[in-house]
């Protein structure tokens, strides 16, 4: 029982490993597997239909286990960029950052250089929310909604089988499938914020990053 | 009674000087939490649309993908992205191949290199409904379905798909519901 459970480990591991994986989750070698992993990144409009809403995960696959003492790094800097003049160059950003239990918010601002390298502009609209951990805590500032702490993924496929497909070791999906991300968390930070503070109307060109401290 | 007046009037006089004291130090905590936000934060990881970095760059190239800026990476990686989906997909083998989008290997992966969310903010928010094409991503959307079928399901991939077996992993929906209000994610397990 112990040894195929082992196994089954050991196989599931090294199939991670071969194939890199899923919506973002360990997408690459320099990202994968430390805190600043992006695993996905959701943009839609929020219950308020006034409102638009942002999530970047971070930290995939943790287990029920690796939650409770799975953190926020304080040397990680999230960016949510936001191009409002299609030209795929952010001209507002929101960045989050953690600090002594809290994650910290500034923006939407328009950053003074766009692109690899961020600073923060503490003179920017600055919101924070206490980092939850099994119960959200929500924090409603400077008309905007903020969360941080551990969700369950929202993403789902069977990456299994389509690792199994790729590796040539199985021809088509399984049906039903199963959802590899089933029972697993990822750390989320969730922003809902006014449209008219984005570009109000039209579309917008949207993209997230995750910057270590230098 | 003068005198108690004379008294309550210096004890809040001192009151107060110790409050500003106070003040003064919640000033000083601020400006050092402040300070604690500086210098340069240099790019590890990003993200557009979901498993573009998986599915469609080489192996070695992942880490620069992920440090090139949106704008320059259509003229880097498109290139790469059409040699790879059509190594990966048969229903690109032919000249003129299309999706169920109607773009070719070189449009469809023109599109992708550029790795942004387009996101409407004039109405429904989606990967694909079956009517809205990349107008956002919202939590429930099947986008691991929606790019197979656009990867292996050919002209008709929606409906009459090339190769039925690859172009729907049957995961269809989370494993938790999603909630209707803030945060719209489920609790963690």
């Amino acid at each position: 029982m112990k040894k195929s459970k082992i196994l089954v480990a050991t196989v599931f591991a090294a199939i991670i490993g071969l194939i890199t994986i899923a919506a973002d989750h360990i997408d690459a070698p320099d990202a994968s597997g430390t805190t600043a992993d992006i695993t996905d990144f959701y943009a839609f409009e929020a219950e308020d239909t006034n409102n638009l809403v942002f999530v970047a995960n971070v930290q995939g696959l943790l287990s029920p286990t690796a939650t409770s003492t799975a953190s926020f790094a304080e040397n990680v800097m999230v960016e949510f960029n936001i191009d409002t003049n299609a030209d795929n160059v952010e001209d507002l950003v929101i960045q989050a950052i953690p600090k002594d239990g809290k994650m910290y918010f500034f923006g939407p601002y328009k950053p003074n250089t766009t692109g690899l390298n961020s600073t923060i502009n503490e003179m920017a609209t600055k919101s924070e929310v206490a980092i939850s951990s099994s119960t959200a805590i929500i924090a409603n500032q400077n008309g905007m909604k903020f969360f941080a702490g551990p969700r369950d993924d929202p993403f789902f496929m069977d990456f299994a089988r389509y690792g199994a497909i790729i590796g040539g070791t199985a021809t088509g999906f399984n049906n039903p499938g199963a959802d590899t991300f089933a029972g697993t968390n990822v750390l989320s930070i969730v922003v809902e914020v006014p449209k008219s503070e984005i570009g109000g109307t039209g579309t917008i060109n949207t993209w997230v990053e995750a910057k270590t401290k230098q | 009674m003068k005198i108690y007046k004379i008294k309550y009037l210096a004890i809040a006089v001192f009151s107060l000087f110790v409050m500003s004291c106070n003040n003064d130090d919640k000033d000083d905590d601020m400006i050092k939490i402040t300070t604690d936000f500086s210098g340069t934060f240099v790019q590890k990881d990003q993200m557009g649309r979901p498993a573009v970095n998986t599915v469609f760059v080489s192996a070695a190239s992942k880490d620069t993908f992920n440090t090139t800026i949106p704008s320059e990476q259509g003229a880097v990686f498109q290139s790469m992205f059409e040699t790879n989906i059509k190594a990966l997909s048969p229903a690109y083998a032919n000249a003129g191949d299309k999706n169920a989008l109607g773009l070719d290997a070189a449009a469809f992966t023109g599109l992708l290199a550029t790795d942004v969310l387009n996101v409407s903010l004039d109405g429904k928010t989606t990967f694909f409904d079956g009517t809205n094409v990349l107008t956002g991503r919202a939590l429930a959307d099947d986008v691991i379905t929606v790019e197979l079928i656009l990867i292996f399901g050919g002209e008709e991939g929606l409906s009459n798909s090339e190769n039925p077996t690859l172009s729907d992993d049957n995961v269809s929906a989370n494993d938790k519901n999603f909630l209707t209000s803030f945060p719209y994610l489920a609790s963690p397990w």
